[in-house]
């Protein structure tokens, strides 16, 4: 197993659990015990528990099921000849199933004077928290620049904001989330942050950044500029595929897997963020970064090599959390060409649900659980949404109410 | 201090203690089947399904909105059921037992 993050991590324990008695073998650069990553923007990032409060599993749960958990061991290379992999001590490792979950990096784009910058960091493991916290300090009235404003920045800026620092986010798109949701539901989030002080700001494109000593200033392509006592870059990822492409698998965006996760060598598997999969409800080839991928797609490798029938199905979920605003997205919403908001009589809790014609293809549910649990329902089941009902705030949110007859 | 029972579906009794934390966190460092806590404990995954003991609801109380609303979807929902990310440790809940639903 190369990689041991939520894919890697719930696959060994999947397996275990399939009944598999042979040896698994857990490898991983990091040198922390594996935690969960979606913490790390908001509550690791704001409170000073210690990171093993967001670890996948206890030191205890690796023993009892005699998982093997090496860290800081870096993977160089496969040799599919030999079934082997050699870790960056020289050492070489044998394997009868190999399974890649490398996932991705942050994507670092060549902005002149990122190299000579003071503070300024990607945000994609606890390390990277480790050192934004302590260049925040108490975080009062510390100028912090987001460059990028996808959820990641936003729930970087949230945070920040909480802390107490001055946060200005730059996002080179003409909104923000430009790249994952419907232009509505960019707007919500950008008035959401004006109103808790977060400077947001749109069309803006960092062409450098210019440092002396411990002073920073983030040059935009317009001729703006933004001093900054910390930087936090957060414009993407790239995913780590280089292993793979060396061995001659298959590569497209990202590794290409089968139904069952396999690889073009049927011995190698790949799962999570770093997987190129086709998704059947939708009919389409995707990569997709989220939690519920990576743990689905272990579960179906997991099963796979304990030689049951199982292929990936899974109706991918996401969440994101900022300020008080709990955001629960379920399905893919690209390709739809209608969308319906419902709004509720509450502030900040609405929904939002895009058809293609009469397909369901995804919500939004902002604060609003019930809005997706319901979509959830509809999309895996097929259901049409009786769409009159569904805007009209006096027909309550339920299942058999929304139903098209 | 609250001690806290879990059944897990395969019948192994597993007797955990804590003073804070919620009581998904607890089951993952007693490495309690069934428990796998995919979202980290915001509520969001509902991969924490416990069925409270009858006799002990009252104890434990009764779930939150977003919390209430989630549960919904879940095959096995009945009216003992909480996400166990959502139940903080405390002195109030000090030995309850929780079925554990998946
Ligand atoms: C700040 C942040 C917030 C997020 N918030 C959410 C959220 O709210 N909801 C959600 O669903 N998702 C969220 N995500 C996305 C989610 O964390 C990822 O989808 C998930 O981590 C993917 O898991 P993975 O195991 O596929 O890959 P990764 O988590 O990227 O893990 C890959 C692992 O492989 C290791 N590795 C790579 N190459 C090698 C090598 N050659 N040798 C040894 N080890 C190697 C890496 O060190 C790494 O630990 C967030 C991500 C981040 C960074
Ligand atoms: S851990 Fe995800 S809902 Fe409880």
């Amino acid at each position: 197993m190369i990689g041991a993050s939520h894919a890697g991590v719930n696959f060994a324990f999947a397996l275990r659990k399939e009944g598999w008695e042979g040896r698994i073998v857990l490898f991983d650069k990091d040198p922390v015990r594996p935690y969960h990553r979606p913490p790390l923007s908001k509550a690791y990032l704001t409170s000073d528990d210690p990171i093993e409060k967001h670890s996948l599993k206890s030191a205890e749960s690796y023993e009892k099921e005699q998982i093997e958990l090496c860290l800081g061991v870096g993977i160089i290379s496969i040799n599919r000849d030999t079934k082997t992999i050699t870790l960056d001590t020289g050492e070489i490792q044998v394997y009868d199933q190999l399974v890649l979950a490398t996932g991705a990096r942050p994507l670092m784009p060549p902005i002149p004077g990122m190299d000579t910058a003071h503070q300024l960091y990607p945000l994609r493991t606890a390390h990277d928290v480790q050192q934004i916290k302590a260049a925040l300090g108490d975080g009062k009235g510390k100028r912090a620049v987001i460059i990028g404003g996808g959820y990641i920045g936003l729930e970087i800026a949230a945070s920040m904001k909480k802390l107490g620092a001055e946060v200005t986010v730059l996002e080179r798109e003409a909104r923000v989330l430009a790249r994952v949701t419907a232009p509505e539901m960019s707007a919500f989030f950008q008035q959401l942050h004006a109103e808790q002080g977060v400077n947001v700001l749109t069309n803006k494109n960092v062409v450098s950044i210019a440092t002396e000593g411990a002073d920073n200033i983030v040059h935009c392509a317009d001729g703006s500029q933004y001093p900054a006592d910390l930087i936090v870059v957060g414009v993407g990822i790239r995913v780590n595929l280089e292993l793979a492409k060396d061995a001659g698998l298959e590569i497209e965006n990202g590794i290409k897997v089968n139904a069952q996760t396999q690889t073009s060598d049927t011995a190698i598997y790949a799962i999570g963020d770093c997987s190129f999969h086709h998704n059947p409800l939708y009919n389409r080839w995707v990569r997709l970064e989220s939690v519920q991928n990576a743990v689905d797609q272990a579960k179906v490798a997991a099963a796979v090599i304990a030689g049951k029938d199982a292929s990936y199905n899974s109706l991918p979920w996401f969440w994101s959390d900022q300020f008080d605003v709990k955001l629960q997205m379920v399905g893919l919403s690209e390709g739809y060409d209608e969308l319906l908001i419902r709004e509720e009589e509450s502030e900040r809790k609405f929904s939002a649900w895009y058809f293609r014609g009469d397909q369901l293809l995804a919500v939004d549910a902002v604060n609003n659980a019930k809005a997706y649990v319901i979509g959830t329902k509809f999309i895996t089941e097929g259901k049409q949404v009786d769409k009159g009902k569904l805007i009209d705030t006096d027909v309550p949110l339920k299942p058999a109410d929304l139903i098209k007859n | 201090m609250a001690k806290i029972t879990f059944i897990t579906s395969d019948n192994e009794t597993i007797v955990a203690e804590a003073n804070s934390g919620s009581v998904m966190e607890l089951a993952k460092d007693n490495n309690v089947n069934g428990i796998d806590g995919d979202c980290g404990g915001v509520c969001s995954c509902a991969t924490c399904h416990v069925h409270v003991a009858a006799g002990d609801f009252d104890k434990v109380g009764a779930p939150g909105e977003i919390e209430a609303d989630m549960l919904e979807l879940e095959d096995n929902y009945n009216e003992h059921s909480r996400l166990c990310c959502q139940i903080d440790i405390s002195d109030a809940i000090d030995g309850v037992t929780l079925h554990v639903v998946n």
